[in-house]
């Protein structure tokens, strides 16, 4: 030190002796966006000379030497930046934002890494491709955009949600990643109250690395950041808007009211009845789905005012979503308001506080959908030959088939909303100790308000019909003998439900950086993390509801006497979550690098007797292009990445291990409904988590500094499935109120490539371009079942007809079981004289194949069933690209998915429904068709489960195109404005595929009926047209 | 120095855990537990309605004891509907059948609920006990017969519930066993029951014994059997209500007749989604008539419809026959307004006739939905029955001049002739006119060898004894042979 003192003059004087020339340097200092930035610290590199810039940007420095040495300008947030001397007296610069603002950092929880650093395999989405999207879900966001994550669609209605899949399924309960908003537990049904306009980006950790988060990671991490804004820039307004209108993106081919008499008379002849039309001239009778589809709105706003000073940024955002549905309209609407606070200040030089306040309220109504009774279930079975409404103007009855309801007047006797008000946010400190160490503190909370009512009037859908609340077709209400001889009219109904939940995270946590001997790095955080959910709710039921009216569809106006037939019910429920964690992370020469997690989690939904579960993870990494051997050329990165770990899975009911008294036990004695109580569910205190051993090699490389390339293999093992099968009938768990014990039993294994590519080609002349494309593989097995046990069945075909799903060792999760078919009988020679024996078969009956060689098919047992299918695709395919010239710009989303199938499961088995357009082609007589069988209301085995209702589900969607233009600068100076862009967009306008139902990317929150179609309610075609303002 | 603070924070971080146990321990909020439970005598009470709750899954057997035999067809809307009915009646039937699965499912949840409080019979004392454990006893004697005429040897549980790992190693247990177990339940139950119940819907002493009975009859234990039902008869509890025609209605419910009724209730609205949650009796409004539109009667579903057959089986002065087989369109044409009044054939069968006992009247209309919600009592143990089961086993024993006082009685009330009764098969008939429509006749013509004779496609040897379902085959383990011919 002394040394360098006696130096320092030294080297001062001989330099002044040569070139020394004196002088001020002056200058402003801005941001990107041209505002002068205050607070800017300048100096001279290696002397002890600096100033700082003032309140708009300006400096002025005395140099010893104008002409040479270095100037470094800083500031917190902000890019370092180095300039050196030349001679010039004026120096203006530009300062970039640093934090977060760096593609290369990712969020990896409990702390950030730097891309190259990280060792285990994520995608990142950033809110720029999310806001092109024009999506109403952030889940939507996914689709397409990221390798190893499918996203498929549980409902097209608005506000309908999907199911989010990292690297497969994995389990046979819940599915659903960890999904985090700016460090806070978010669940995946709450994602309607995020707006995707606030997001900045979207991180996914897919393999082992996720291990971080313990118990809660083996269906994967979905990381998600909102906007923040900027230190030391002004305020910044932006405002996003979007109307468009939606349509249906399909229509089924059904038969016209001509063709269906026609159908249906040969249909009843030839099973021995009476025709049931004289004339089959009939027309085209009622398109039911030309009155169900319509045309809706949708529109969105969105406003933000983004910026910050020298030490505190600030992002405000306000946001409006209203969406009617393409079925419903206003009966199916969802719509939304979002106010977003984001606040970092730093208290003190070694205290920041960094603060987030999500609000949102949003409404849904809903109609029946994807199940019988569902509205485009009576839709698509609805004779076409009854008019919508009778000359006399009430709707019209369709009495020969029970469960089939005329859906025009289903529509309009929905009466159901749910609102959700939602405050989610965090309060998190961080103190630095210093550059190395920092301490950070913070408390989580996620609660929820969400209120439901749904008004049941009286209606009437003709005798007979299930729907019916009324006694007749006047309404008149049902009667109810309250006491002996005392009948009180029942009347309309309505209900109403508030339901709290209230969740806080404490979390407290050290990290640690630092660089030995400029070659050995290390990083270490460990901390605790404690989780408590709370739910409560109370409901009720009010009966006697005036005038059979909306207008008084509340508890308050009921008309029940003396309150008797209203009832009430609560429930309330608690669950806590405690965790340690500990990361160390040490890189050599910054190109080989070493990751170990250590997590141990306490949950309360265990038992005392499996209550804590211990997750390491081990990764590394070896940056091959910074070796002094490398020599590729073309390839300017080249990274290896491995990691192996272990994660856990406890997403089941709360209190699953414990045997509870909830079934239902009553009975009447003394003609009096007398409540008991049975065992709803039994215990099964042994239960404990799902663990996943997962491992990951992946390659990162970049070529010619514009084509990035990554991809991964992964083998993905879970095991100790908590599941609920459908158990033995002899633990009497099959009464009312009961169900099956959740259970530890089976494994899974997915395995799977990705490959995600990007071009970015920056500018060639005044043109840029992104493109992206990913590719996933995955092969999902199940390796295990319940010892004992061949099979688990899922879902049914049919009503109440066989199971056409199973969970089964060496298939796929949820893979189709039943007969295979080989074309249609065409003579009663050739049954006669076949190999093989069908039972009661027919000429024009499906030919159902003998798979196990016995010479009979067999329907009492399942020896000639076989697989027929699985609803998981063998790839998933995305593609985007966004161009831009001069002012204007193009982009699009491709999504596709291959090989998976469809049990199409929407036509009611019921010989007056009515029937797709491919029965026209059915058997008539020999040699007529050997596809389609004969049409007959005779006992046939031709509706059971076979190949024949099971088709090819591949498609390949345009999920998104906009054309875009940008106004220039020139003209918007004028008018004071930053940036204004305007676009038109398309969703969903070109779908490619050979299904013949609504919608192929169809699925269900349950594993065992992803591909069962019960007449699913499809997305949605939509135009719009916006606009981008900032000024 | 650093980094020990670092290290002795984790440290810190890794024993919090260990402590936490206590702040994990979350009982489920304001909820009574499985295995805290039977604390009060209420708390056994309740238990024992959950446990009566299970009988109301007999609805069942009033379709296939009827559909099943020549009595009647299946019906509905179509084949499809209620596909394991149609095959049932066509004598198709195979291990996939969803009607069977919940006669399976159901009955062995009346036996856990029955033996969950048997299990805890001695967790504390109280006057009544005996009578509430004897009552769980009856119930799970009552469905285990119901599982040993469908099905014959099924594992037999007793006094306990049993776990996933155990239900797979649990055998079918020998028919010989179960009715043993049967007879013990039913017997013991019989020495603790009062006459009279304390509530109307509650088993007595008189149920147990004549169940007893139809236990001894069923194995051809004819002296037990006509010991037991003599008791039952000279106890003076019961006599025949004096007209027949009153029988089936809700007013004339829990009558002097009435040994056993599955009690319902139309309080309480319901869904097809779970036909064993109701509270009303769901075969009635399946039975009625189809989009029916007139006087007396309600719409139904046409399930269930006796044959032409069950009809021309009457003595045309029989008032029996219409009472029981309800033949709609010479009812339609009686009606003043006979051309107002329509109704429509489902394709799943029509025979022009419907079952006039349980059959959805006005009048007796539960709450919406009212195919489901029917309050008419399934009356499963008749006194008219035990005079007839007493007549058949007084027979067997060689003591004809009592069978025929017995099947006189039971002839008188009906308004019709006495006979002399010379031949077993007489009173077999009579049991038909008597008890058709109410679940009876194909375990009658089982037990009583007759099968074959009657019903179509009866296969000896086979038909005997239903398949237990494949899929409860397999997820007990696969280690029960399915019934033989299956």
């Amino acid at each position: 030190m002394i040394r360098k003192l006696l130096l320092f003059p030294a080297f001062l004087l001989l330099s002044n002796l040569f070139f020394a020339q004196k002088g001020v340097v002056s200058g402003y200092v801005k941001n990107e966006l041209n505002l002068g930035l205050p607070f800017v610290k300048i100096q001279l590199k290696g002397q002890n000379i600096g100033a700082t810039s003032d309140g708009s940007g300006f400096y002025e420095l005395n140099v010893p030497d104008i002409s040479s040495g270095t100037l470094v300008y800083t500031l917190l947030g902000f890019e370092k930046q180095e300039v050196a001397l030349t001679g010039k007296k004026t120096i203006d610069i530009t300062l970039k934002e640093s934090i977060n603002e760096n593609q290369e950092v990712v969020v990896v929880g409990y702390g950030s890494a730097k891309s190259k650093e990280f060792t285990g395999a994520n995608s990142k989405v950033n809110g720029e491709n999310i806001e092109k999207l024009n999506i109403t879900r952030v889940d939507q966001a996914l689709q397409g955009q990221v390798a190893g994550v499918n996203i498929s669609t549980n409902s097209g209605s608005p506000g309908g949600s999907s199911n989010i899949r990292i690297r497969g399924l994995s389990t046979f309960g819940d599915n659903d990643p960890l999904i985090l908003v700016d460090g806070i537990v978010y669940d995946s049904e709450g994602l309607n109250a995020l707006n995707p306009s606030d997001i900045k980006s979207i991180n996914v950790l897919k393999d082992a690395t996720a291990g971080i988060y313990g118990v809660r990671a083996a269906n994967g991490v979905i990381i998600v950041e909102t906007k923040k804004g900027s230190l030391n820039s002004k305020p910044q307004i932006e405002y996003n808007a979007f109307y468009g209108l939606q349509q249906t993106s399909r229509k089924l081919d059904l038969l016209n009211a001509t063709e269906y008499a026609i159908i249906k008379n040969e249909m009843f002849g030839l099973g021995g009845q009476a025709m049931p039309f004289n004339n089959t001239n009939l027309g085209d009778g009622t398109s039911w789905q030309d009155s169900v589809f319509q045309s809706a709105p949708i529109q969105s706003h969105n406003l933000s005012i983004n910026g910050g000073t020298l030490n505190t940024r600030y992002s405000i955002g306000l946001g409006y979503l209203t969406q009617d549905g393409i079925v419903g309209g206003p009966k199916a609407n969802f719509s939304r308001y979002n106010a977003r606070l984001n606040f970092s200040t730093d208290l003190s030089s070694k205290l920041k506080l960094n603060s987030v306040l999500l609000y949102s309220n949003d409404s849904r109504s809903t109609l029946p959908e994807n199940g019988i009774g569902s509205v485009l279930y009576n839709t698509i079975n609805a004779f076409p030959t009854v008019p919508i409404k009778k000359p006399n103007g009430q709707f019209s009855y369709m009495e020969e088939v029970s469960d089939i309801i005329n859906p025009i007047a289903q529509m309009q006797n929905q009466y159901n909303w749910n609102i959700a008000n939602k405050v989610v946010g965090k309060e998190e400190f961080i103190y630095n100790f210093n550059d190395h160490l920092s301490f950070t503190n913070r408390i989580n909370y996620n609660a929820a308000i969400v209120d439901g009512k749904v008004f049941s009037p009286l209606v009437w859908y003709g005798d007979g019909k299930y729907a019916n609340t009324a006694l007749n077709e006047d309404l008149e209400s049902p009667t109810v003998e309250i006491a002996t001889g005392t009948e009180i009219e029942r009347g309309a109904a309505v209900y109403e439900e508030r339901s709290t939940f209230v969740d806080l995270t404490f979390e407290s946590y050290m990290n640690y950086e630092r660089t030995f001997d400029s070659i050995h790095k290390i990083k270490g955080t460990g901390g605790v993390s404690i989780f408590q959910r709370k739910g409560n709710s109370l409901n009720g039921t009010a009966f006697g509801i005036p005038n059979n009216s909306v207008d008084y569809a509340d508890i308050s106006a009921n008309t029940a006497q003396g309150g008797y037939l209203n009832n009430v019910n609560s429930w309330e429920f608690k669950e806590r979550l405690v965790s340690a964690f500990l990361r160390a992370e040490y890189s050599l020469k910054d190109r080989y690098l070493f990751s170990t997690i250590l997590r141990r989690d306490g949950s309360s939904k265990f038992g005392p007797n499996s209550r804590y579960g211990f997750f390491p993870t081990f990764s590394a990494g070896w940056i091959l292009s910074d070796e002094s051997f490398y020599k590729i050329k073309f390839i300017d990165y080249a990274k290896v990445r491995l990691s192996y770990g272990v994660s856990g899975n406890d997403q089941i009911p709360n209190f699953a291990y414990r045997g509870l008294l909830n079934g239902e036990g009553v009975y009447v004695f003394d003609d009096l409904i007398t409540q008991g109580v049975a065992i709803g569910r039994p215990s099964n205190p042994d239960l404990k988590w799902e663990t996943t051993r997962q491992l990951n090699v992946g390659l990162d490389l970049t070529f010619w500094k514009k084509l990035d390339f990554t991809t991964n293999y992964f083998i993905k093992n879970t095991f100790d499935l908590l599941f609920q099968p459908d158990v033995t009938a002899i633990l009497g768990s099959y009464g009312p109120g009961g169900y099956p014990p959740i259970i530890n039993a089976g494994n899974v294994s997915n395995k799977g490539l990705e490959l995600e590519l990007a071009y970015h080609l920056k500018k060639f002349k005044d043109f840029s371009a992104d493109l992206n494309v990913n590719v996933t593989t995955l092969s999902n097995k199940v390796t295990k079942v319940p010892t004992g046990i061949d099979y688990i069945p899922g879902a049914s075909f049919s009503v109440g007809g066989d199971v056409a799903t199973r969970f089964q060792e060496g298939y796929e999760i949820g893979y189709f079981f039943g007969y295979e078919t080989a074309g249609v009988f065409q003579t009663q020679d050739e049954i006669d004289n076949a190999a093989v024996v069908q039972e009661g078969a027919k000429p024009g009956d499906l030919i159902f194949v003998d798979q196990n060689g016995d010479g009979v098919i067999n329907f009492n047992d399942d020896s000639d069933k076989t697989n027929l299918g699985s609803p998981i695709p063998d790839f998933t395919f995305g593609f985007s690209f966004n161009l831009r010239y001069k002012g204007f710009d193009v982009s699009g989303m491709v999504y596709s998915a291959i090989g998976q199938e469809i049990i199409r499961n929407f036509e009611r088995q019921q010989p007056y429904a009515n029937q797709l357009g491919y029965v026209i082609d059915r058997w008539t007589g020999p040699g007529s068709t050997n596809e389609h069988p004969r049409l007959t209301t005779e006992a046939t085995r031709n509706n059971i489960f076979s190949s024949y209702f099971v088709e090819d589900g591949s498609f390949a969607r345009l999920k998104n195109i906009q054309i875009g233009y940008t106004l220039p600068k020139k003209i918007l100076k004028r008018i004071k404005v930053e940036s204004l862009r305007f676009y038109i967009a398309g969703n969903n306008l070109l779908t490619l595929t050979k299904y013949q139902g609504f919608d192929p990317d169809i699925s269900s929150s349950s594993a065992l009926s992803a591909g069962v179609d019960y007449g699913f309610y499809p997305q949605a075609k939509n135009i719009m047209g916006g606009v981008q303002l900032k000024f | 120095m650093r980094k020990i603070g670092l290290i002795s924070f984790l440290l810190v971080c890794f024993a919090f855990l260990s402590g936490c146990e206590k702040f994990l321990s979350v009982d489920p909020p304001y909820s009574q537990d499985v295995e805290n439970f039977f604390q009060s005598p209420e708390d056994y009470d309740r238990a024992l309605t959950g446990a009566y709750d299970m009988l109301q899954g007999s609805f069942m057997t009033l379709w296939i004891g009827e559909i099943a035999s020549d009595n009647a067809i299946a019906g509905g809307e179509s084949v499809n509907d209620s596909q394991g009915l149609h095959q049932i009646d066509n004598m198709t039937h195979g291990g996939v059948n969803n009607e069977l699965r919940n006669v399976f499912r159901w009955n062995y949840t009346g036996i856990t609920r029955a033996n969950y409080i048997l299990e805890h019979k001695d967790n504390i004392d109280f006057v009544g006990k005996d009578h509430i454990l004897a009552e769980a006893k009856f119930l799970r004697a009552y469905y285990y017969f119901e599982l040993v005429k469908y099905f014959g040897d099924v594992p037999l549980i007793i006094d306990k519930r049993i776990g996933i790992e155990e239900a797979l190693q649990i055998p079918r247990s020998p028919k010989s066993e179960v009715y043993a177990q049967i007879e013990k339940d039913f017997s013991e139950a019989a020495q603790v029951l009062n006459p009279i119940a304390a509530q109307k819907g509650r088993a007595t002493k008189g149920a147990a014994l004549a169940f007893l009975g139809k236990v001894y009859l069923y194995q051809n234990k004819f002296s037990d059997a006509a010991a037991t039902f003599d008791e039952v008869i000279n106890s003076g509890s019961y006599s025949l209500i004096p007209n027949y025609n009153d029988l089936f209605s809700v007013a004339n419910e829990n009558n002097s007749e009435t040994v056993f009724d599955v009690q319902y209730t139309g309080l309480e609205g319901g869904s097809y989604g779970c036909l064993i949650c109701l509270e009303g009796n769901a075969a009635v409004g399946f039975q009625g008539i189809r989009q029916y539109n007139g006087p007396v009667y309600g719409d139904g579903n046409s399930y269930n419809l006796p044959t032409q057959e069950l009809y021309d089986a009457f003595s045309p002065i029989d008032s029996r026959r219409t009472a029981t087989v309800l033949d709609i369109d010479a009812f339609i044409a009686a009606q003043p307004n006979a051309s107002s009044i329509t109704y429509a054939i489902g394709a799943g069968g029509h025979t022009g006739f419907y079952n006039n006992k349980y059959i959805k009247r006005q009048g007796e209309i539960g709450l919406p939905d009212n195919d489901l919600t029917s309050p008419v009592n399934y009356r499963v143990m008749r006194f008219a029955d035990v005079l007839l089961m007493a007549a058949e086993a007084h027979y067997q024993l060689g003591n004809a001049s009592q069978a025929q006082s017995l099947v006189n009685q039971v002839r008188t009330r009906a308004g019709v002739p006495g006979i002399t009764v010379n031949s077993i098969d007489k009173i077999y008939k009579e049991r038909r006119y008597e008890l058709s429509g109410e679940g009876l006749r194909f375990f009658d013509l089982v037990r009583t060898g007759q099968a074959a004779d009657y019903i179509q496609g009866f296969v000896p040897g086979k038909h005997e004894l239903f398949p237990i379902p494949q899929v409860e085959i397999d997820l007990a383990g696969g280690n029960w042979a399915q019934n033989p011919g299956y």
